[in-house]
């Protein structure tokens, strides 16, 4: 049991939506070194039920027992680990990158190929929003750095477990 | 009837049967602590706050009850934290109400604020800012539901100033609603009828019993099953007393410190059967050696606990007292005469020794006379370090809620405030604080408590001069540079007992060790403290290193 094995987990966390209910989840993750890579919060259909979704690279057996201990906090109502279950991942992101008259129609092509819209532009910047699953949006960031990326912000991923049929 | 809320709090702890709480005040608690004034509930001053949250952890592992607490904001807050900590760690549950500044100052750094739910909320099993007055009766209500059901634990509850000013109809609700938070008290029916199966097929079992058979009061029943299918027991630190080491049987306590036969019996055997034990490092040393032919059978109602340090081939999550009444009722003995006459030769032939032919004053000598002269019925509290080992070896434990000591965290200067709440919880009980010189000092202001109420507590110092358990590892690994562990400036233990108004004893002979204890033991009305002066370089063997396997076990001095 004494290997160590990374391996990037995404959990859905249904909590309490009350003061004090993310500083305990992540502590749990802070408490053992842990860096998490996304985190998203909102309330849920019900006012004072809020979902978390968080990413983060872990041990199994690290990350195993931080999925009980989230279970054991008495704010969380249900861990359900998406890691491996059929589930829709989104993400937003907003880029803003460099323009210029030369390079200015193969960005357009670019955005367009992959459905990002043009949410501000000025002279010299272009603002692009993308939706998607990370990974497209993780390809798209790699074309669009070759142009010169001034300022980006990605929302953090949710994700969505789909209907077993 | 409309009230305060500061008496809202008194009539919540009223309505849960508090009668005893521990604590200190302050600025913002002065309106609860005059709702206390004319209250029943008797409310015991400490010297300091860690040494209020220790004595109701003691009172509550004593007792079986709620230890509750009272203290200010900012540093009476943050003095209760190490013993909210050590109870969290050893499982014992606590409800510890905390003032705060008025709601409109915090985060204002205003005077004697500290964000103490922030502060302790890795070391709490749940906490609270009460934001509301109209919340606060729930709150307390959860909180006490919450630390005493599932695996139990200490809950804080902040409560700002001007809450208790506010005014609102009273009303205490008669259950909780925390959807949450639902423990699991009985275990699966199917995990059960296996486990039975492979108790009764197994060749070398040994039960492993932990703290969790205490909490649970499930000692009869573990009696029961020992009973039903002959299996030699071991027990962990804080086991103590879950099965009467007077037992054939009784392998005493396992681990780093316990006895050679417990923990050569737990390696060779093919079936541990673990009951509310959590396989801490001290228990298993190096883990991936440990039990390297045994199947585990283990029962414990917290579900983080299970398969989280060994691999379990059947866990079954639920209260140990549901779970063990429900295997009894299954369980088939197996067939092992030969494994048990075995591990019986074994406990015969590798005792717990130490040199009784000496002339000096042995530690392990002293633990041996009180376990005599109080007739192995005393309430054993102990510091931390080689006096709390001596006190596990050598006093035998019988009966469940006799041996109070902090096991996870290892908190020195708990065992007298401890021992304080014990007292209160058993007025008519012997209580003997197992103490070093190095300790008792963490805490000594408390002394004064049980002088004021009259408490005969007897706290037995083992006084070797050093912070003994550190300067054994120095001598052993560190080739013996005792850097900063003699303590060179002591004070006189005799004199400083008799400025506190309590009986001081010396003993510096062998020959004196049974009247001091039996003075002690003479006197009802106030504390003795026996200041031992044992060997000073007296080592804790059996002694398994820190990572290391039994078969690493130092036994005795090395020449």
């Amino acid at each position: 049991m004494n290997q160590s094995v990374m391996h990037q987990y995404v959990l859905s966390v249904k909590v309490e939506n009350r003061t004090g209910v993310l500083a305990r989840v992540v502590g749990l993750f802070s408490a053992r070194g842990y860096n998490i890579d996304s985190l998203s919060v909102s309330k849920t259909q019900e006012d004072d039920i809020s979902v978390i979704t968080l990413v983060v690279h872990g041990d199994d057996r690290v990350i195993e027992q931080v999925k009980k201990q989230l279970n054991k906090l008495i704010d969380v109502i249900k861990v359900t680990d998406h890691t491996d279950i059929p589930s829709a991942e989104r993400e937003v992101a907003m880029i803003k990158v460099q323009l210029t008259p030369q390079k200015r129609v193969e960005i357009f092509q670019i955005a367009q190929t992959f459905k990002a819209e043009i949410i501000d532009i000025t002279q010299k910047t272009l603002t692009l929003e993308i939706m998607g699953h990370p990974t497209t949006i993780d390809n798209f960031i790699d074309i669009i750095s070759s142009y010169g990326i001034k300022d980006m912000i990605r929302s953090g991923r949710i994700s969505f477990a789909r209907e077993r049929k | 009837m409309k009230m305060r809320g500061a008496r809202i709090v008194v009539e919540s702890l009223l309505c849960e049967n508090v009668d005893y709480m521990f604590g200190y005040p302050g600025g913002v608690v002065i309106p609860i602590f005059d709702e206390l004034y004319s209250s029943p509930i008797k409310f015991i001053l400490t010297r300091h706050e860690q040494g209020a949250v220790h004595a109701a952890d003691g009172f509550a592992r004593a007792t079986g009850r709620p230890g509750v607490v009272l203290a200010t904001s900012g540093p009476g807050a943050t003095n209760l934290v190490t013993g909210l900590a050590t109870a969290n760690m050893d499982s014992v549950p606590l409800v510890v109400l905390t003032g705060q500044v008025s709601t409109l100052l915090i985060g204002n750094d205003a005077f004697q604020e500290a964000d103490i739910t922030g502060i302790t909320r890795p070391v709490t099993k749940h906490n609270y800012l009460v934001q509301d007055i109209k919340d606060l009766a729930r709150i307390i209500k959860e909180a006490f539901y919450i630390a005493t059901t599932g695996r139990p634990g200490p809950v804080l509850v902040d409560i700002p100033a001007n809450l208790c000013h506010e005014l609102l109809e009273f009303e205490y609700p008669d259950h909780v609603e925390l959807r949450g938070y639902k423990p699991t008290y009985k275990g699966h029916p199917m995990q059960i009828k296996k486990a039975a199966e492979m108790i009764s097929q197994s060749k070398r079992p040994v039960i492993y019993a932990g703290g969790g058979v205490i909490i649970s009061g499930a000692s009869e029943e573990l009696r029961a099953l020992v009973k039903k299918t002959g299996i030699p027991v071991t027990t962990t630190l804080l086991g103590l007393g879950s099965f009467p080491e007077t037992d054939p049987l009784a392998l005493e306590m396992l681990g780093m410190h316990g006895t050679f036969y417990a923990n050569h019996t737990v390696n060779e055997s093919d079936l541990l059967i673990a009951i509310g034990a959590r396989f801490d490092d001290r228990v298993t040393g190096k883990i991936s050696e440990f039990i390297p032919n045994a199947k585990v059978i283990h029962i414990d109602i917290d579900p983080a606990s299970v398969s989280k340090n060994v691999v379990v081939d059947v866990p079954i999550v639920g209260d140990c007292k549901h779970v063990l009444a429900e295997l009894n009722e299954i369980v088939k003995a197996p067939q092992i005469d030969e494994w048990v006459k075995q591990t019986l030769e074994i406990k015969k032939n590798h005792p717990l020794t130490y040199d009784t032919e000496s002339d000096t004053v042995k530690p392990q000598f002293v633990i041996e006379r009180i376990y005599e002269l109080t007739k192995g019925d005393a309430i054993v509290c102990t510091e931390v370090g080689q006096h709390q080992m001596w006190a596990a070896q050598y006093y035998k434990f019988t009966k469940p809620r006799t041996f109070i000591s902090s096991g996870g965290l290892g908190t020195m200067g708990f065992g007298l405030p401890a021992s304080i709440g014990a007292q209160f919880g058993n007025p008519d009980k012997i209580v003997v604080d197992i103490s070093g010189d190095g300790s008792l000092q963490m805490n000594i202001q408390e002394l004064i408590v049980a002088v004021q109420f009259e408490l005969p507590v007897i706290i037995a110092i083992l006084n070797n001069g050093f912070l003994g358990m550190v300067r054994q590892w120095q001598q052993l690994f560190y080739d013996r540079r005792y850097s900063n562990t003699c303590i060179k400036c002591a004070p006189d233990f005799v004199k400083l007992a008799e400025a506190y108004g309590a009986q001081g004893l010396r003993v510096t002979k062998k020959e004196e060790v049974d009247g001091a204890i039996l003075k002690a033991l003479a006197e009802r009305h106030r504390p003795t403290i026996i200041d031992f002066q044992v060997e000073k370089e007296e080592n804790v063997y059996p002694f398994v290193p820190s990572g290391k396997t039994v078969k690493d076990t130092i036994m005795r001095e090395l020449a």
